[in-house]
């Protein structure tokens, strides 16, 4: 045990590397928030500040006035929540299937899974589209909700299969010389076991619809079925020049409902994640 | 069993080819037209919008249904919507990302499409920047010089001579401005600001005044690179003013114009080369009492010449309705509409009609200085030549950036232009 003893120096580091790291991934997000509220003079001051020195609205007034947020919202909120759950229903058998019975499949799976990550959008967008077209699956949700459950399936996949692998056997088997069926015991033992697992990929799938830009670019064509990261590109204009204030505003209110739904299920996915971690 | 299978394959069969012939027919007997505009400015979306309104409010045969796209993912999106058979049926672009689509076929020839009113009102130095081989895919309808925006207080206190139009400066009097400038502004100050994200759009499109080329076409049609003295001169201009001279800093060399503004505002930089459409920007960020003024670009053997590449509107091949289309870029690029585009873009338009309007020559805002260049703007050169994107991404763009830093000297600048880059330019041209 008193080797894994920390002396305070060592500590103190810990923490302060830990502390650099939050600062690291928390300074784009704050200093979005504060150019949303900086009215058009302070953006191009030559010594910006944290705190706006005369805090606006306005940004939030144009945004909402120049571009349909609330549609779009609405929109990437569909895509995103019917990719989550889709991604998770198809996910959680597959998951438990390769996890349990090795063999070939659990092989060929896993093997696909680690292909799968290294195709890069462009290679895979064009075929896409032509294979959606014939399906009449172009400019419509479904259609994107579908790529999205695709694209966001092998690493479901292998996330759900870390989840399987660390709810011990022998609690199934315990179930089983009970005499409860193999369905029972998937239902009543394996499932709750798997929840926190299941909320963490559902919101891995979630967050990365909510913003994805390329393939909804693409297969969208008209206005009313726009996503959100679409919309926010109508503020940039040509050589990198962007509508700087208002784009900010959007943004920021874009990346609400990934905090807020990361918020809410922050406990389960922790708890998911030392699943098994601790022989008790 | 095997009828059902049969069955099967034969629905699948026919989800999976579609059914496309009857697509092309409207059924209500209105043709509708996918207009997909990358106006993003609220002016210039609200002239955009308010045009396509009139039009359909006249026509209602021909229905546009306005798209806002995005100038940040315009060309992978049309590289995608063209392979799927999915274009808008009407193109918001610019003249230089519409070769590869010409030369593939994705876009209509405009000749036999467009008025006679139309074809005369744009200049034919205009026509030639959507020329590609025989045809005319896109018509060039704004465009906007590369001008010297300046902070008219410490130009005026200097005591240096302001150039006009008529007498603009030297490349060789710009320099020598730059450092008196600098000299009178004090440490940490500089004269110019060069934002030189893109570098090769600009050394090649100023250069034009200087009589510089790079681009030469041979006899037998293929293109090569050569660097002449008349190409050194803008480059070397900007190599100087960085390197030797100290009156321009280094640290903008990487920036967007947007990036030099706050600079300028607080009095670091007294003058920014920047594209004319960036007075909107300027006019709405500027604080209180901040004087600016629009200079002329400075003139070398070819006078105020210079590239540009404008916004084009282009027709898909695969439309159905190209007519309807062509119908509807005519009476979107009537004159007075052009001004309206133009100025809700702060732009300057192509057709002469539009230019002349008197709202374009006014002193406010530098639209005059802009107006007065527009006839000595050419088209941006190379842009037609195939295999340009590869040499200016992988030759050109680190070559500039390296010798404006001071990192690489002219005689290394010349070598990678010219012989890296005809090596890149001839594996598009092997016959």
């Amino acid at each position: 045990m008193s080797a894994l003893r920390t002396s305070r120096p060592a500590r103190f580091g810990q923490y302060v590397a830990l502390l650099a790291y939050l600062v690291f991934l928390a300074f784009p997000f704050l200093w979005l928030v504060s150019t949303a509220f900086k009215p058009a003079p302070e953006l191009a001051s030559l010594h910006p500040t944290w705190i706006p020195k005369d805090p606006t609205l306005a940004n939030f007034r144009q945004a909402f006035d120049e571009q349909p947020l609330l549609r779009a919202a609405g929109n990437s909120l569909v895509a995103a929540v019917a990719a989550a759950v889709i991604a998770v229903a198809v996910a959680t058998p597959l998951a438990y299937v390769t996890a349990r019975h090795r063999g070939r499949l659990a092989s060929a799976a896993t093997g696909w899974v680690v292909i799968s990550q290294a195709f890069p959008f462009v290679l895979v967008i064009i075929p896409l589209f032509l294979i959606l077209k014939n399906l009449h699956l172009v400019n419509s949700v479904v259609g994107l909700v579908l790529v999205y459950v695709v694209w966001s399936l092998p690493f479901a996949l292998w996330m759900l299969m870390g989840y399987v692998r660390a709810v011990p056997a022998e609690l199934e088997e315990a179930a089983a010389v009970d005499g409860a069926g193999r369905l029972r015991t998937l239902v009543s033992v394996t499932a709750p076991l798997l929840v926190p697992g299941m909320v963490a990929t559902a919101l891995f799938a979630f967050v990365t619809a909510w913003n994805e830009f390329f393939f909804a670019l693409v297969l969208l064509k008209t206005p009313e079925k726009q996503t959100l990261p679409v919309v926010l590109t109508h503020f940039l204009g040509a050589e990198g020049v962007a509508d700087l204030g208002p784009l900010a505003a959007a943004a920021f209110l874009a990346t609400l409902p990934s905090l807020v739904v990361f918020g809410f299920l922050q406990r389960r996915i922790t708890g998911g994640m030392l699943a098994g971690a601790v022989k008790s | 069993m095997r009828r059902r299978i049969l069955t099967l394959t034969a629905a699948l069969a026919l989800l999976l080819t579609g059914c496309t012939a009857a697509d092309d027919a409207p059924e209500d007997g209105v043709v509708r037209l996918r207009f997909q505009s990358l106006a993003w400015q609220k002016e210039s979306v609200d002239a955009n919008r308010h045009l396509v309104k009139e039009w359909n409010a006249t026509h209602p045969d021909v229905q546009i249904d306005y798209v806002q796209g995005s100038w940040d993912s315009v060309h992978d999106q049309l590289l995608t919507s063209f392979e799927g058979g999915e274009a808008p049926d009407i193109i918001h672009d610019a003249s230089d990302d519409l070769a590869d689509f010409a030369y593939g076929g994705d876009l209509a020839d405009l000749r036999p499409l467009l008025p006679e009113r139309l074809r005369a009102d744009i200049p034919a130095r205009s026509w030639e920047t959507t020329t590609f081989g025989e045809g005319i895919y896109g018509v060039p309808f704004l465009q906007e010089p590369r001008v010297i925006i300046a902070n008219r207080k410490i130009l005026e206190s200097s005591g240096v001579r302001l150039p006009t139009p008529e007498e603009p400066w030297t490349w060789t009097e710009f320099r020598q401005i730059t450092q008196d400038l600098t000299r009178t502004m004090g440490s940490g100050r500089y004269a110019v600001a060069w934002p030189l994200k893109e570098p090769v759009s600009v050394s090649l499109n100023l250069g034009l005044s200087a009589g510089g080329q790079l681009f030469h076409r041979e006899a037998d049609g293929r293109v090569t690179v050569r660097f002449t003295e008349a190409d050194a001169v803008v480059p070397g201009t900007i190599h100087d003013q960085v390197v030797t001279d100290r009156t321009a800093p280094r640290t903008t060399l990487g920036s967007g114009g947007s990036d030099t503004l706050p600079g300028f505002f607080a009095g670091k930089y007294a003058m920014v080369p920047l594209g004319f459409a960036y007075r909107q920007q300027i006019a709405q960020q500027a604080p209180k009492g901040f004087e600016w003024t629009v200079l002329p670009a400075p003139a070398g053997d070819d006078g105020l010449t210079q590239g540009v590449s404008p916004q084009t509107l282009s027709i898909a091949e695969d439309s159905p309705y190209k007519k309807e289309a062509a119908a509807f870029l005519d009476f979107f690029l009537r004159p007075e509409n052009m001004v309206r585009l133009a100025r809700g873009d702060w732009m300057l338009p192509t057709g002469t009609t539009a230019l002349a309007d008197p709202a374009l020559h006014t002193a406010r805002d530098g639209w005059a200085t802009g107006a007065a260049v527009a006839e000595r703007l050419r088209p941006a050169p190379a842009q037609s030549v195939r295999g340009y994107p590869e040499w200016k991404d992988k030759v050109a763009t680190p070559a500039f950036q390296e010798y404006y830093s001071g990192a690489i000297d002219g005689a290394e600048l010349r070598r990678r232009l010219v012989a890296d880059g005809n090596r890149v330019l001839a594996r598009y041209q092997r016959k």
